[in-house]
């Protein structure tokens, strides 16, 4: 086989992350395997304690320490495994390689920095380049992002800044090095809606220009919808669904994910009542046995809590974690119940 | 034949700002700058509007959980802006609060019973411990908690059970207006779907009435039967639900509809960017608010302030295009 022909750029097998608890060990991501695509975008959906975030870090190395480790599995990056990397190795790929957008503008920027100063110092970090030129770079890259005025903003203070000129910030400093993967999470939460789409249109501009992957982190369904090709459902450190945008949304296999779909209120027609998922997000302290939402899955029996179904690949490219999903395709009642 | 609830009008909320030695007050920040609406028994009204744009200090100050520059909040015919001591006391009972975030709302070294049986030890409610418990329970029973639960501190919950617990400390006292202040914004998706259930069901069966603050388009739309746009301080358009959102009119409106992304895959509309950022209260443009940043400004825009005028039935819009 040729590798010219496998055009994955990251390739996640078996990923197990592992944090100390009073009863021994959760894992917050646990076998969770995908694959993303040059000039891709997939999308992470999940709520929160679903490992979404976790995944990503972990892609990054930066599982928090001492506590935190990946205890298996690899990740392949243009071959190489990014899990058995020395410190050394991974700051060298941190920022030029693959670099990280966060949800929090506010407090991802040092507020005792210029905005020029915190992108020249990522760039510096690589060596690639003398000071001016790096200044040069920030400024060049600043206007990329559609700051107005970028050579006087350039010596702003992250104050002085808006959220959303904050994210265009840290988008700019991102984007500094031309990474070939950006992993961007929940990257326009914190934003006003109108602000989020100004950011959504820049992220998709700059990542077509650049043939650069994504992986792209959040809870909303709707940015899904409109900027990832493959999407992976998350929930309780494993992946329940995978396949693409349009076989996700149009023809959802997992109970879990038709739950998802069909208790967010839609902005055309309307229902009386929305059809809610049962209980709560599990504690990964307490996890049932087999099928992880079984507790919550209305079409829940007895042999789901015997053995955790693996994730089938039910047609081609659409995976799924679930024992029932043959039986249970039905089309999906467009946004609830009535 | 309508039962006028509430009826806010022209209301005002400025922040003195002070500077230098002295701290004398050097501006204002006008954050509800003339705000004009209604609400009739058993309807809900949804507040939308981007941060700072005043729709929840909107929502403090008409239940006078903060003190207003002007304007006049009359409920049942009843200016609560000139009530004070144990006749707005009194009042309070009638209009209570649901806040957005159940994880700081909440006290966390107070049990469910301490929480929830709170406002009617407040209100002298109960003569005996026992009868308040009793009422308790019953309340806790209606936003769907188990009565084990009473003696359970807040801490031991997750979100959208705080969140339960949060709505059932506002209804046990039988208010008839709720504000509720994102009440589901901090929550995960699965779980946004069984609160605003349970605020719609009980909206149902206590014949409640709610003004419902939020960012969230879609939920918005899911729960209200009109709506009111906010931006700088001010309603830039109000309507009927379907109206609104089949047929806005003002600019802002059209922006913010085709911003929200939606979970169809392809269905991507035509967007409406909006160039820059929501300008600071502060120092709020000349003319009309929204001037700098519309898609469709003229040369008015920035001299006059519009009004907010009726341009089809019960269909508000402050905007010179409809002039």
């Amino acid at each position: 086989m040729e590798p010219e022909t496998n055009t994955s750029l990251l390739e996640i097998r078996d990923l197990r992350v592992s944090f100390p608890s009073a009863s021994g060990h959760i894992f917050p991501v646990d076998g969770v395997s995908l694959s993303i695509a040059k000039g891709e975008t997939l999308g992470l959906v999940g709520e929160s304690g679903s490992g979404k975030s976790m995944t990503s870090l972990a892609v990054m190395g930066l599982v928090p320490r001492p506590h935190g480790k990946i205890c298996g599995g690899s990740i392949a990056f243009k071959g190489r495994n990014l899990a058995e990397l020395t410190n050394e190795e991974m700051m060298n790929i941190r920022g030029k390689d693959i670099s990280m957008i966060f949800q929090e503008p506010m407090t991802s920027l040092n507020p005792v920095y210029t905005v020029g100063d915190q992108i020249v110092e990522g760039i510096l970090a690589h060596g690639a380049m003398s000071r001016r030129e790096a200044r040069d770079r920030a400024v060049e890259m600043l206007a990329k992002v559609g700051i107005p005025g970028p050579e006087k903003r350039v010596d702003s203070y992250p104050h002085l800044l808006s959220g959303g000129m904050r994210q265009r910030v840290m988008i700019a400093m991102a984007l500094s090095l031309d990474p070939e993967l950006l992993i961007a999470d929940e990257p326009t939460t914190a934003l006003d809606v109108t602000i989020q789409a100004q950011i959504l249109d820049l992220m998709d501009g700059l990542k077509k220009e650049r043939t650069m992957s994504v992986l792209l982190i959040t809870h909303n369904l709707g940015i899904v919808a409109e900027s990832a090709q493959r999407v992976a459902v998350m929930y309780a450190g494993r992946i329940l669904e995978l396949a693409s945008t349009e076989a996700l949304f149009r023809d959802p296999l997992h109970p879990y994910t038709r739950g998802l779909l069909e208790s967010i209120p839609r902005m055309e027609g309307r229902v009386k009542h929305l059809r809610a998922i049962p209980g709560m997000v599990p504690s990964l302290e307490t996890l049932p046995s087999g099928c992880k939402f079984r507790n919550r899955c209305v079409y829940a029996e007895d042999p789901c809590g015997a053995a955790e179904p693996p994730l089938h690949e039910a047609q081609p490219g659409h995976f799924v974690r679930c024992r029932r999903w043959h039986e249970l395709r039905a089309p999906l009642e467009g946004g609830g119940a009535e | 034949m309508t039962d006028r609830l509430l009826d806010v009008r022209n209301l005002k909320k400025h922040f003195p700002v002070r500077s230098g030695l002295l701290q004398r007050v050097t501006a204002h920040v006008k954050a509800v700058d003339g705000v004009s609406f209604h609400l009739d028994k058993g309807e809900t009204l949804g507040l939308v509007g981007e941060s700072g744009c005043g729709k929840s200090t909107t929502g403090r100050a008409v239940l006078r959980l903060l003190p207003v520059t002007s304007g006049e909040v009359l409920f049942r015919d009843k200016n609560l802006l000139v009530l004070g001591g144990e006749d707005l006391r009194r009042a309070r009972r009638n209009f209570q609060m649901v806040f957005q975030d159940p994880f700081a709302s909440l006290d966390p070294r107070m049990t469910v019973s301490a929480i929830v049986g709170e406002p009617l030890a407040a209100h002298g409610l109960a003569s005996s411990r026992a009868e308040r418990d009793d009422r308790v329970v019953q309340i806790l029973e209606e936003v769907g908690l188990d009565p084990s639960v009473l003696n359970r501190y807040a801490f031991e919950f997750s979100g959208g059970q705080r969140q339960r617990i949060g709505i059932a400390r506002a209804l046990v006292l039988n208010p008839s207006l709720v504000v509720a202040d994102e009440p589901v914004s901090a929550l995960d998706v699965s779980i946004q779907a069984q609160v605003i259930n349970l605020l719609a069901e009980l909206r149902e069966k206590l014949s409640l009435t709610y003004l419902f603050i939020a960012h969230d388009l879609s939920v918005v739309k899911h729960i209200s039967d009109r709506v009111a746009v906010m931006y700088l301080g001010r309603i830039v358009e109000t309507a009927r639900t379907e109206a609104l959102f089949s047929s806005p009119l003002h600019p802002y409106t059209q922006a913010l509809l085709s911003a929200a992304p939606v979970p169809e895959p392809g269905k991507k509309s035509e967007r409406i960017i909006l160039k820059g950022d929501v300008p600071s209260p502060l120092n709020p443009p000349q003319g009309c608010p929204f001037h700098p940043r519309c898609f469709r400004v003229m040369d008015r825009c920035s001299r006059e302030v519009p009004g907010l005028v009726e341009r089809k039935e019960g269909h508000f819009a402050a905007c010179h295009l409809y002039d």
